[in-house]
């Protein structure tokens, strides 16, 4: 009992129209899981409700309806019997009369339309029974829109589920459709509309059943929708889009083919249209119909259709031909829609009805007339635009024609290919494909462009043709067809043609003369077959022509470019199309002259070019890249052993390995499987290391080539697997051992100073193994073995105090990936390499010995006393920097002996000592470069470097180390300013600003308020110094950053007045440009703080950004009118807003 | 007295593309021209929602400039010959001269000879000092300058 009130309840909350919406929904849901969990079942639920559902209360009778039909939406999958179902669609179908309670009996019908056979359908009789009560009691135009949606569902619904039902309702269905239809202008019901007739057609596909009498009405209704002109503007209806409609209706259109007679009309006349979407969807809908409406009932439009057709290209084809290398594969006019269109529909056309439109166009007039036009001109340029444009036409038309079938692209080579060889004055030659005696003479003559042109659109497309086949032509059987004999016959002579395009012409060549010459000759060598169309004998020519461009021609720079890619081209085909025959023609002719353009040692050719030939080459295909990598090496090699001797070797040795580390690997890496080059590249490089002995490292250019083999030994190795890093790093570790002077098993047994001065006595040679080891033991994993890891230790840090970076590097990558790998059987873990780097006597700021050592070290090594600080300094900033990354405590140590060198007291524990040394005057200057540098090792901590310790070379990351390192220092650094003297002050702010530049701005921006008066005492303390100029750039770049961020904005709107005081003096900046520059962008910025705020500070700002309007730099002078508008616009903000 | 336009359908010209200028750090920067007419030619036209470049009143051409001596002339064709509204353009370009250089330019406008009716006594007013100043003293025409200068309808 208590279940029927609570039923009762939720019936009158639904009913009431006085509850709110969400509450009505409620207790639908509450009904519906009711009956879902069988706690209620059906005919209670309706015997509940009858005096709802019967009422004469027009709106309570409504919704007791309503109220039913979605109770069954939400049943749609719950199982119901057959009984229910049958009075359920009944009682609805009864309704669908009675027009004050429609939109629940639309529901109910709907709900119970949709249901799934398994769960209990509407029989057949019942549908048939409910198309009736619908075509009798429904006025659908006369409903609004929603109402008007769910009739046309429910008609969707009963056409597609119930077709043979309701088609034995013949002509009144048909009837009653397009009365509901007509007329309709809503979007979404369009859409139903459309699919509905596209349905219809299809239930009576008779050709003399009852919709031929109906296709004139019905075609009149759906006619007047085309084209679609749709421009809603409502965001609630951007679900249908323009193109949506427009699909659905050109279904409509082509689902019978009884609307022809009047669709192609509508459709020839709409294409007439000077509206390019009209154009655009005519020719889709045309495209649509002919398949649909079949070859006879397309054939006698035929004539009509061409001509639009003919029309339409002629009139959209654009009438510029681009000669850039980039559209030698490809299209060489810009896509044009209505174009392509349209030839896709020639194409539709040709595929179906081969015969009859060959012949119209074979007969067409304006293709004639073309073909004589082209006769007329010699040359590309003399044509008229407007002649251009029909021609390219021409062109495309033809193509399109040869690429639709076999037997249309006959037909096309019998009519035009002839008549364009005889244009051309081209004869058949021997079809045995060898050279006849006169073949040798180029023609002479320049040969007519528009013919070229012609010929090279109609042999694209029979080679598109070829490929697109499945059977590749290989018997010669097939040869009875005619465009293939053509082409036997012709290609030879249509080589010298194409050749003579580009050779003959002397004094005014033309960039069209070397485009169709390369594009012709590219088309007759990427014909698919092997041999068969196209002979070797011209195959090879063509190669060899191509060739010898590159090799002569560089001073065309067009032609040059174009020959190139078209041997790209030809590579990337033959890798395509696994033409066997063709690869050892291209192995032989082009990669192996190519490739020995890298070792030859003539000059004549620059060297970027030939580089530039040897990687494209190299790009189309991983054989020919193995090649060229090959013969890359070979030069390198070879010009390695003279480097000492001649510049010229060196700047060569130079180029390619620059080249090798910027193209080659990162090409090598995407390849996948070639690793092997790479490992026998380093291992190569460590040989030729090894068997020279002599190097003088010193000059320049020498230098050079160490920094580039450097990096690309880097690369090289990181590229490399762990187990082929073992090889290389055992390999490079033997060679330095047996091969330097470097004792390496004894050095951790000597004293630092000793040791020392073993390393001083070392030659150059051993310099470059040392840091061509350094560089390897950067790039490694850190799973990768190192051997004797605390000899190399001592090893590296006796040679940084050298001043030689790499050896800091190595080291900072060792602390970093040391013990991370999972490697057990390491010889020293990461806390003894600590231990001695720490306690090494080499590190003279911080124990007791330094003063003597440090003595002793300044006579062994004959350097000054600050520059050994210098290196150690920059050494700790690595080793720190590994440390860092890794999130090591340690990394603390570090921090603070830089810390103690920025205050003077600190370097004066050292100095003091140094007196008897150096003379007094000379002090003050020393301690500076000591505490720049100390400054600067906070941008060696902070910054990405890309020479180490970043990801491609295995570093080891802590997610943010960066913004730990932040928090942690700037407070102590903040404490050190305010009791620093004036002497370390500088150094102080050039130290954290560092910090400041390499945080992520986010971080910066959580800690604004803390940050920005360090900020802005950096910018004021540092601002006389020229070498701080980058600093100053730096920070100013921080501050805009917080002055461009909302939250930025609030935490220094207190500031303001600081802040504009700091950028006005930046304004007048003398250093650098962009200083100023990005100073008054951020006053502009500020002048977008609280308007209380600023406009006290406005008249100073205008009266200094005067000065800035006389500014050298106009970019200056620019910012400054921009920011003068924008402070003086602060008091009339009524005025320019 | 009929308030219609004086010039009621002018010939609209097609703006010039803008040209980004190389980036060349070390070139010489020096005022020219083309910087000029970069301020000036967006300056909407008193009467039309056209540009002045539009109307082809201003071209760079039109610009000579000297910075040794901070000298700049500018000289502009209105489109009639007995348009009233030069003044008024002369004004504007005045203002806006004055906002983006540096004190120090001397600014000359003048209308290009022959364009104007009344040429010399609109000449004469471009460039007294005394009647500029009175000029922009008016509400009315200081708010018909800031509205020629400030204009988003372009």
């Amino acid at each position: 009992m208590a279940e029927t009130s609570q039923l009762i309840q939720h019936i009158e909350s639904f009913v009431d129209s006085s509850h709110s919406p969400g509450q009505q929904a409620a207790s639908l849901e509450a009904i519906a899981s009711l009956l879902k969990n069988d706690q209620l079942t059906i005919e209670t639920l309706v015997r509940e409700m009858e005096g709802y559902l019967t009422t004469t209360d027009n709106i309570i009778r409504a919704r007791g309806i309503l109220l039913l039909g979605e109770v069954l939406v939400h049943l749609a999958s719950k199982p119901l019997d057959d009984a229910p179902i049958h009075s359920l669609i009944g009682f609805f179908m009864d309704r669908l009369a009675d027009w004050r309670a429609l939109r629940g009996a639309l529901v109910g019908c709907l709900a119970l339309m949709r249901r799934k056979s398994s769960g209990g359908m509407v029989s057949g009789n019942d549908a048939k029974a409910v198309a009736e009560s619908y075509l009798q009691n429904l006025q659908v135009q006369s409903l609004g829109q929603y109402e008007r949606k769910l009739c046309f569902e429910l008609l969707e619904s009963l056409l597609e589920r119930y077709p043979n039902a309701v088609a034995s309702l013949g002509d009144n269905l048909i009837y009653g459709i397009c009365e509901a239809v007509d007329g309709e202008k809503d979007p979404h019901c369009l859409m139903l509309t459309f699919h509905i007739i596209e349905v219809l057609s299809r239930l009576f596909p008779d050709p003399c059943g009852p919709l031929a009498s109906f296709a004139h009405d019905l075609f009149e209704i759906l006619g007047c929708y085309f084209p679609i002109h749709f421009t809603h503007p409502k965001v609630e209806d951007a679900n249908v889009k323009r193109d949506d409609l427009a699909k659905a209706l050109m279904l409509a259109f082509s689902s019978t083919p009884l609307f022809e007679p009047f669709a192609i009309p509508l459709l020839l006349e709409k294409l007439s249209s000077s509206l390019p979407s009209a154009k655009v969807d005519s020719l889709r809908y045309l495209s649509d119909c002919t398949v649909k409406y079949g070859v006879d009932r397309m054939a006698k439009h035929g004539e009509a259709i061409w001509s639009s057709l003919k029309d339409a290209v002629f009139t959209s084809v654009d009438s510029v031909l681009s000669f850039n290398p980039e559209s030698l594969e490809g299209l060489d006019l810009p896509e044009n829609e209505i174009a392509a269109e349209a030839l896709s529909l020639l194409q539709k056309l040709i595929v179906q009805n081969t015969k009859m439109f060959l012949d119209l166009i074979v007969g067409d007039e304006d293709i004639k007339m073309i073909f004589n036009m082209i006769s007329s001109y010699e040359t590309y340029h003399e044509i008229p635009p407007q002649s251009k444009q029909r021609l390219h036409a021409v062109g495309r038309i033809l193509s399109t024609s040869a690429k639709a079938s076999t037997l249309s692209c006959n037909r096309v080579f019998e009519c035009f290919f002839s008549q364009l060889m005889n244009i051309l004055g081209l004869s058949v030659r021997n079809s045995s494909g060898h050279p006849s005696s006169d073949e040798g003479i180029l023609i002479s003559k320049r040969c007519n462009h528009g013919a070229l042109y012609l010929s090279i659109e109609l042999l694209s497309a029979c080679r598109d043709l070829v490929a697109s086949s499945e059977t590749i032509p290989a018997a010669s059987a097939h040869t009875e067809e005619t465009w293939k004999y053509l082409l036997q016959n012709f290609s030879p002579s249509l080589t010298m043609a194409f050749c003579s395009a580009f050779i003959c012409t002397s004094e005014d060549t033309h960039n069209a003369d070397m485009y169709f010459g390369v594009k012709g000759l590219l088309i007759l060598a990427t014909f698919p077959g092997g041999y068969f169309l196209i002979p070797k004998t011209v195959f090879e020519r063509i190669l060899v022509t191509f060739v010898s461009i590159v090799n002569v021609d560089y001073s065309n720079t067009l032609l040059w470019k174009l020959a190139l890619k078209a041997l790209v081209q030809i590579g990337l085909f033959i890798e395509r199309y696994h033409e066997s025959e063709k690869e050892l023609s291209y192995l032989g002719i082009v990669v192996e002259r190519i490739v020995s353009l890298a070792s030859v040692d003539d000059f004549s050719m620059p060297f970027t070019l030939r580089v530039e030939a040897l990687l494209e080459i190299g790009t189309s295909g991983q054989s020919y890249m193995l090649k060229v990598v090959q013969g890359l090496e070979g030069t390198i090699y070879a010009n390695l052993s003279k480097v000492h001797g001649s510049t010229n070797s060196a700047e060569i040795v130079t180029q390619l390995l620059k080249c090798y580390s910027n193209k080659v690997i990162p090409w090598i890496c995407c390849a996948k499987g070639l690793e092997d080059v790479l490992l026998h590249f380093a291992i190569n490089i460590w040989n030729q290391i090894e068997n020279s002995m002599v190097f003088h490292a010193t000059q320049t250019k020498e230098r050079g080539v160490l920094d580039v083999m450097m990096k690309a030994m880097k690369l090289a190795v990181a590229s490399c697997s762990v187990e082929k890093q073992n090889i290389i790093v055992q390999k490079s570790y033997s060679i330095l051992s047996s091969s330097t002077s470097f004792p390496l098993k004894e050095l951790f047994l000597q004293e630092g100073f000793q040791i020392a001065q073993v390393v001083d006595d070392s030659s150059i040679r051993d310099e470059w193994i040392l840091s061509l080891f350094a560089a390897v033991i950067i790039a490694v994993h850190p799973r990768t073995h190192i051997p004797n890891i605390r000899p190399m230790l001592y090893l590296f840090m006796i040679t940084l105090l050298k001043g030689n970076v790499a050896a800091a590097q190595a080291l900072g990558s060792m602390v970093n990936k040391l013990g991370s790998g999972g490697q057990t059987s390491s010889d020293c873990t990461l806390e003894e390499a600590m231990d001695i780097i720490l306690n090494s006597s080499l590190w003279i700021f911080h124990n007791d010995r330094s003063p003597d050592i440090q003595a002793k070290m300044t006579v062994v090594h004959d350097i000054s006393c600050t520059s050994l600080q210098i290196h150690a300094i920059v050494g700790l900033a690595w080793i720190g920097k590994g440390l860092l990354m890794r999130g090591h405590e340690k990394v603390k140590d570090m921090t603070m002996i830089f810390l103690q060198c920025l205050q003077p007291s600190g370097v004066a524990d050292i100095s003091h000592q140094e007196k008897s040394v150096s003379e007094n005057s000379y002090e003050l200057d020393l301690h500076h470069s000591v505490m720049k540098s100390a400054a600067d090792a906070f941008q060696i901590l902070m910054g990405d470097s890309e020479l180490c310790l970043n990801r491609d070379f295995h570093a080891v990351i802590r997610p943010l180390y960066k913004q730990r390192f932040f928090s942690t220092m700037m407070p102590l650094l903040q404490s050190l300013v305010m009791k620093s003297e004036p002497l370390s002050r500088p150094f102080l702010f050039r130290a954290s600003a560092h910090i400041i530049m390499d945080t992520p701005l986010i971080v910066v921006l959580s800690d604004t308020k803390k940050i920005i008066p360090m900020l802005l005492d950096g910018l004021s303390a540092l601002s006389n110094d020229i070498l701080d100029k980058d600093v100053i750039y730096g920070l100013l770049l921080v501050l805009s950053g917080i002055l461009m961020d909302k939250n930025g904005q609030k935490a220094v709107s207190d500031s303001a007045h600081t802040i504009v005081n700091c950028l006005i003096d930046l304004i007048q900046y003398p250093h650098m440009m962009l200083v100023r520059e990005t100073a008054i962008q951020c006053l502009v910025a500020v002048s977008g703080l609280s308007h209380a705020r600023i406009y006290p500070m406005r008249m100073q700002v205008l009266r200094a950004i005067i000065k800035a309007l006389d500014d050298p730099k106009r970019a200056v002078r620019q910012e400054a009118v921009r920011c003068r508008q924008a402070w003086a616009s602060i008091a009339s903000r009524s005025l320019h807003s | 007295m009929t308030l219609g336009l004086i010039n009621a359908n002018p010939v609209v010209h097609a703006k010039k593309e803008r040209v980004a200028r190389t980036e060349d750090p070390h070139g010489d920067d020096a005022v020219d021209p083309l910087e000029i007419y970069d301020f000036v030619r967006d300056i909407r036209d008193p009467e039309h929602p056209y540009s002045l470049e539009q109307l082809s009143v201003l071209s760079e051409e039109s610009i000579t400039v000297d910075e040794k001596l901070g000298r700049i002339l500018i000289t502009f064709t209105p489109t009639i010959q007995h348009c009233s509204m030069a003044t008024v353009i002369g004004l504007c370009l005045r203002v806006k001269l004055k906002e983006c250089f540096p004190p120090h330019f001397k600014v000359d406008i003048k209308v290009a000879p022959g364009s104007h009716a009344d040429e010399k006594s609109v000449n004469k007013q471009l460039n007294d000092k005394e009647r500029v100043a009175a000029a922009l003293e008016n509400p009315n025409l200081r708010q018909l300058v800031d509205e020629c200068l400030y204009s988003n309808e372009l």
